[in-house]
């Protein structure tokens, strides 16, 4: 893939880095490629539904970039890059319905952090993406305007649940997206729709503007089709916001600085619970060639065992229940909402039918979450969540003493097809038994799309130490240039 | 034995904004609805923003009610649905899990007793509701979010109270407390609120909610004890529940029992780390501390000879107490706390006079001292003092104006004192055979002056010309 001089074989395929340069070369303009993007969704998304809503001002912002830059005023580092956004982040004046009946009319009245940033950036938002609602789900089947599809193969589902952003990425809708990663909702659809996705440590990018669902673990992270664009949004987007009292000051560190320092001497675990038992033999032969490709550049591997990894998935669901069964409890339809007359109704029942918008995952998560934190039960399952949090982070950082890194694939299992887990909640949960730990221990954690397997992605998961996000992106980095992927077929 | 306990909640009012959001803390001013921003109403995917200040200030509270503070404080929410509520949860303290909240274990003397406190916490307030309309029927419940997220201090005390007597000593020692710190202005409408718990010998604990005055509280208490002795009389088990004050009635009412309350299910507030109290933090706030009430007391005493009543009033106000502070010196601070307590206190005894009126200290001291020079006469001086309150007038002005200067010339209150003696026959024998009467006379003196003589040269030349000691 690289660059090209004219309109008419322009590459929508180019990194984020490369459009840039594209532009400041004077072969292209922000216009040409926001109009070809934009053609581009209109023939594809169709099939796809990776957006829920579009920017009609998209080629309109355009231009008035390529006027800044005609006329050598200051243009932002983006330079009219078009990016889409998880419709769980708020865009200030824009619908942002977290793919849930309940706010499919809420417009945020202001941008998320990480949007103001991209904004400031002369970034152009090209769009919204769909999503499990609120976030809860592993497929996008969740999302109450109907599921994405993946562009591997339309039958399959693109993973979740920024499902949407990850479609749209790998299918040259856009150059990049912004999900949020729960317990893989950022990885999982990486690794299903063959793109990079981050989900750094905890507290690395401000969470202001993103609406929580899991508040204490979740974290937004970049989606692209390179490691290279995943550090330079990373360098834009990271940091101390005095919005997020969890924010973490970086030190203003360069993500993309030194990107190509190799893995020459580094030591990568590899975690013996997350790559035998339960795992597709396409998915283990793949990861067992990750890790020979890295033992080419210089790396060195052991095996290491999270015994605690076993309880991770039960610990996930009672936190973020417990979590969410709080953070949703606000959509009462008082202050936003649906149109709803509430004439005659006491105020409890109200509620009750006020909440029957909610969609049949997030109404489940909700009531485990009235009842795993209560007070006859919380020792029972929440309390015992919290342990098993705080002994798995034990864990990990002891693993973490001994090595660099760790190695596992992102999901166990190949992409599937609609509706082949949805009736399945306990299958479904097993999909993230790669993914959750990075959360549940605020590590950062990254998948990188490494092999076609009888057409379908599969993603290896690179996870790190605390702030060490920039050792990952140079590890991902010397990963992805030791293979050579088809193009996406749509 | 009759048991009751307290909590109170005190809105932080002296900070600039909320406990989360830039939104203002002093909500009072603003029209329905427009002192809100998307934390306060907690707009998806607002996150709160710990106003450190509000931190410092219920730090200073626990230090002064001799609470224990740990070295890392949490918060945590509180889960229940109702519409002031923006988020549906309370971002509040807890203690379940060992001490996070901001106090702990403390206690505080009054009239001899020890009344310990259990618990202090920080927490937010809900938006307030409002009903609309004539009738029951026809109310329309609308809900008003700028309160929404005021910083609030809850004190909850251990059940040491033994009667309603108590319970208002208590409520007016913390009332000058809270003021004298500087966190809250206990005159603002809803500034302090306070909830009690009773129970008598042989029944459960009665929690009571609602009630808009500590005045009401008292009353709420009174009528909970007779309550409920009289059903331990009559054999009726006390069941343990909440009871609301009936404001019209003057009566408690039952509101819900134990078993139906809520389960707040509360867990950690992730969006809030965990705050760290170190020794700086305290070392800072000891410093910036202001004097207890009861050590300006006792330096009133001690230092300047001020009587204890006297000394009472005044470090106990702190309006009084911060202007007897900036205006006095060695020589003139026994006057200016006569001043203050006996005369300026009928004319700045509301919160609305305080606010308008235009006294400065500088006043105060240029007032005292002349009355110490014998330039102008106590009586003057509380006419001028009463123009300085309404007009903000130097005492030369007001002097110039009035006419209050004092007369010290001997032939002039001589003269007058021809007059009174010529006037007042009866009272004069009288002072002869009772020389201790001779304050009449002096009134008289004073009273034709306008004042304005001298009043120990009048006695003084009374006593010549009456020939008594
Ligand atoms: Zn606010």
């Amino acid at each position: 893939m690289s660059g090209h001089q004219s309109w008419f074989d322009l590459n929508l395929g180019i990194s984020a880095l490369k459009y840039i340069g594209e532009i400041k070369n004077g072969n292209l303009t922000a216009e040409e490629f926001i109009s070809k993007t934009i053609e581009r969704i209109q023939k594809v998304d169709s099939k796809l539904h990776a957006y829920l809503s579009i920017n009609e001002q998209a080629v309109e912002q355009a231009k008035s970039i390529d006027k800044k830059i005609k006329a050598k005023e200051n243009v932002g580092a983006c330079m009219g890059m078009p990016i889409s956004i998880k419709d769980n982040i708020c865009v200030k004046g824009t619908k942002t319905t977290c793919a849930s009946k309940m706010l499919e009319d809420f417009i945020a009245p202001y941008d998320a952090t990480v949007v103001s940033k991209l904004k400031a950036e002369d970034t152009i938002i090209i769009g919204k993406t769909n999503l499990d609602e609120f976030a809860m789900g592993f497929t996008t089947e969740f999302s109450a305007y109907g599921p994405s599809k993946n562009p591997w193969n339309t039958e399959y589902v693109p993973g979740g649940s920024s499902g949407g952003s990850a479609a749209a990425v790998s299918a040259l809708e856009c150059i990049a997206s912004l999900g949020s990663d729960t317990g893989g909702s950022v990885r999982n659809p990486a690794s299903f729709c063959s793109v990079v996705g981050l989900k750094p440590t905890y507290g690395l990018i401000s969470r202001y503007g993103l609406i929580s669902y899991s508040n204490s673990i979740e974290q937004i992270g970049p989606i692209t089709r390179t490691v290279e664009d995943t550090a330079f949004l990373l360098n834009i987007i990271a940091g101390m916001d005095p919005h997020d009292n969890t924010t973490i000051d970086n030190q203003n560190e360069n993500y993309l600085n030194d990107i190509d320092s190799g893995v020459e001497g580094k030591k990568i675990g590899i975690i013996k619970e997350m790559t035998h038992e339960g795992v597709d033999k396409q998915v283990s032969a793949a990861t067992n060639k990750a890790i020979s490709n890295f033992e080419g550049l210089g790396a060195t591997f052991e095996e290491i065992s999270l015994d605690m990894v076993a309880y991770s998935v039960a610990a996930y669901y009672i936190i973020t229940a417990t979590e969410a069964g709080s953070n949703l409890a606000r959509y009462d339809n008082l202050r936003y909402g649906y149109d709803f007359d509430s004439e005659g109704y006491e105020f409890n029942s109200y509620l009750s039918k006020a909440r029957k918008n909610f969609g049949p995952e997030v109404t489940r998560r909700m009531i485990l979450g009235g009842f795993v934190p209560s007070a006859g039960h919380a020792g029972k399952y929440f309390l015992k969540a919290m342990k098993v949090k705080s002994k798995l982070t034990a864990q990990v950082n002891e693993a973490l003493k001994k090595v660099d890194m760790l190695i596992a694939p992102t999901v166990p299992i190949l992409p599937f097809r609609f509706g082949e887990k949805i009736d399945d909640p306990v299958a479904l949960f097993l999909v993230d038994i790669n993914t959750v730990t990075a959360n549940l221990t605020e590590k950062p954690a990254i998948s990188i799309q490494f092999e076609i397997s009888g057409g379908l992605p599969i993603g290896i998961q690179l996870l790190g130490k605390s702030m060490q996000d920039k050792m990952l992106l140079q590890a991902a980095y010397a990963l992805q240039n030791t293979v050579k992927l088809p193009e996406v077929p749509i | 034995m009759t048991k009751i306990g307290l909590e109170i909640h005190c809105q932080l009012t002296n900070l600039q904004s909320k406990l989360f959001c830039s939104c203002k803390a002093n909500y009072r001013e603003f029209s329905p609805n427009t002192n809100i921003c998307p934390i306060c109403v907690g707009l998806p995917g607002s996150l709160p923003m710990l106003n450190q200040k509000a931190v410092e200030k219920a730090t200073m509270i626990s230090m002064a009610l001799n609470c224990k503070t740990p070295e890392k404080i949490a918060f945590f929410r509180k889960n229940y649905f109702y519409p002031d509520l923006p988020k549906n949860f309370q971002i509040t303290q807890f203690d379940a899990y060992g001490p996070t909240s901001i106090g702990h274990d403390g206690k505080i003397t009054i009239e001899g007793k020890e009344i310990r406190i259990r618990r202090i916490q920080i927490e937010e307030d809900p938006g307030r509701l409002i009903y609309e309309g004539t009738s029951e029927k026809t109310q329309i419940p609308l809900v008003d979010y700028n309160r929404a997220g005021t910083p609030l201090v809850e004190i909850v005390t251990e059940p040491d109270f033994d009667n309603p007597k108590q319970v208002r000593v208590f409520l007016n020692i913390l009332v000058d407390l809270l003021e004298n710190l500087g966190v809250s202005d206990p005159t603002l409408e809803g500034a302090l609120r306070a909830d009690g718990n009773v129970s008598v010998e042989g029944g459960n604990k009665i929690e009571i909610k609602n009630v808009a005055s500590f005045h009401d509280l008292e009353k709420a208490i009174h009528f909970e004890i007779t309550r409920q002795q009289s059903l331990v009389e009559r054999n009726i088990p006390i069941i343990s529940e909440t009871r609301q004050w009936d404001d019209r009635r003057k009566i408690t009412i039952s509101a819900r029992k134990k078993e139906e309350e809520q389960d707040y299910r509360y867990f950690l507030e992730g969006d809030i780390p965990w705050v760290k109290l170190n020794s700086d933090h305290f070392k800072k706030l000891r410093e910036k501390m202001p004097e207890s009430i009861a050590s300006k007391r006792e330096r009133y005493v001690e230092k300047y000879g001020i009587t204890n009543q006297v000394a009472d009033v005044l470090s106990s106000d702190k309006y009084y107490a911060d202007l007897f502070e900036q205006s006095h010196d060695e020589k003139n601070a026994k006057e200016i706390a006569n001043i203050i307590t006996t005369d300026l206190m009928g004319f700045v005894d509301t919160r609305e006079k305080r606010e308008t009126s235009k006294l400065t200290h500088q006043h105060l001291t240029e007032l005292v001292n002349s009355i110490m020079d014998n330039k102008i006469t106590r009586n003057s001086a509380k006419t001028a003092l009463q123009e300085m309150v309404s007009t903000g007038k130097s005492l030369i002005e007001i002097i110039s104006e009035q006419d209050l200067d004092n007369v010290s010339d001997e032939s002039t209150i001589s003269s007058i004192i021809n007059e009174v003696l010529n006037e007042e026959a009866n009272a004069v024998q009288e002072v002869k055979e009772k020389p201790e009467t001779v304050n009449f006379l002096v009134g008289k003196v004073m009273k034709k002056s306008k004042g304005k003589a001298d009043p120990s040269m009048t006695l003084n030349i009374l006593k010549k010309k009456l020939g008594i000691t």
